[in-house]
């Protein structure tokens, strides 16, 4: 479980409060600049916030966006650097991991791939078994097949330990299918806050001829000469003229942050999902 | 066994799928009572998906009373879809081969099979 409240970092982060449940896979969204980092080095602690406090269960290991790994090292050295710096460590699951990925313990971690990078420091960081793992872009960088490769494998881990994970990604589609909670985060402001399931099934994309007025919680869109299109939260419309459709991830991250006004946060205000 | 596969842009919701090709599966007999379906985690393995999906398919599947959870052991087919027995299945699938066939050599395309399959269905059931 990870709740902040009321979080305000000088120049990066203002009002943010959010929910996200024990044992949840969020995915932390938003575009460069949005805060992202700052939010997440907030709640591994890395930040002292200004105002508001943040309260996270159990251990958290952290992966941040540039890997902290040493080229020099080998992978084998890598894994004792992380045994002697952790008072938890499951070396097992850590050189287990490894064969599994088939990364050999005796390379340079300076010669390996992206990919393979990414693996070692998500292993580092999921041996120390932690309750949350929080992770800061960590498919930046790579080919589609590496980040495939790289929430596969992550998301084994969750099935197999049911921690909560929270990934930070400026690529939506990343995270169809993988992600079951949704935080936007949009210059420094938390947007939308949810479940991703409610939030799709709460949502939905209205087309309709010009000239129709619509009422409803409109949350953004476009308006042509030949026709008007809308996402819109709530119940639909009941008037046969507008088409509806229903909205995908892309979608719904798409027109929150074209409209930075509109905000999707239904713990905190009881909006209607 | 049953072998899961996404289609990722059918807009059909993930745990949707995951559902109907169980069922799909007990239809055509490929999974029978008593059979195991693939734990959470070989599924995650496989399609690279979040593990509550998984899991939210199958609990589906249990409020049908087509499968069941035993805890530490995993989830198995509780019944079947449909009344025909495997046999059955063999023979009408044999026989709508032959047909499928034939009406490739009378020069029907996929789209003109369906429809006619379709209309057929319709019009023997009223």
């Amino acid at each position: 479980m990870i709740e902040v409240t009321g979080l305000r970092v000088r120049g990066r982060l203002r009002d943010c409060s959010l929910h996200v449940p024990a044992g949840r896979v969020a995915a932390l969204v938003g575009p460069n600049g949005a805060g992202k980092t700052t939010l997440l080095h907030t709640v591994v602690g890395l930040i002292t916030p200004d105002r508001g406090t943040v309260r996270a269960t159990g251990d958290i290991a952290f992966v941040a966006q540039d890997k902290p790994l040493y080229d020099s090292f080998t992978v084998a050295e890598t894994l004792t650097l992380g045994r002697r710096l952790n008072r938890r460590w499951d070396q097992r699951l850590a050189t287990a991991r490894l064969a599994e990925l088939g990364i050999p313990l005796d390379r340079r971690v300076g010669r390996l791939s992206g990919g393979q990078q990414a693996q070692v420091a998500l292993t580092l960081a999921l041996a120390r078994r932690p309750d949350q793992l929080v992770l800061d872009e960590p498919l930046a960088n790579l080919d589609p097949l590496a980040r495939h490769e790289v929430m596969r494998s992550l998301m084994s881990a969750v099935a197999e330990t049911g921690m909560g994970v929270m990934i930070s990604s400026h690529v939506v589609s990343d995270l169809v299918d993988t992600c079951d909670w949704l935080v936007v985060l949009n210059a420094g402001r938390v947007q939308v806050s949810g479940d991703i399931e409610d939030l799709l099934a709460g949502h939905r994309m209205m087309t309709g001829p010009p000239e129709l007025t619509l009422t409803a919680t409109v949350v953004g869109g476009s308006r042509t000469e030949r026709e008007q299109s809308w996402l819109v939260r709530g119940a639909p419309v009941a008037d046969p003229r507008w088409r509806t459709r229903a909205v995908g991830l892309d979608d719904l991250v798409m027109a929150y942050l074209r409209s930075p006004e509109a905000a999707a946060l239904p713990r905190l205000t009881g909006v209607q999902a | 066994m049953i072998d899961f596969h996404l289609d990722r842009g059918s807009g059909v919701s993930t745990y949707l799928q995951l559902v109907q090709q169980v069922k799909q599966a007990l239809r055509l007999g490929t999974l029978r009572p008593g059979d195991q379906l693939p734990t959470a985690r070989e599924v995650v393995e496989l399609l690279a998906i979040n593990p509550n999906t998984v899991l939210k398919a199958y609990r589906e599947l249990e409020r049908e009373g087509l499968v069941v959870g035993r805890p530490g052991m995993g989830t198995f087919v509780e019944r079947s879809i449909g009344g025909a027995t495997l046999a059955d299945h063999t023979r009408l699938r044999a026989s709508l081969s032959a047909w499928v066939r034939q009406a490739r050599e009378a020069g029907l395309a996929d789209e003109d099979l369906h429809a006619l399959f379709g209309a057929v269905v319709r019009e023997v059931a009223a």
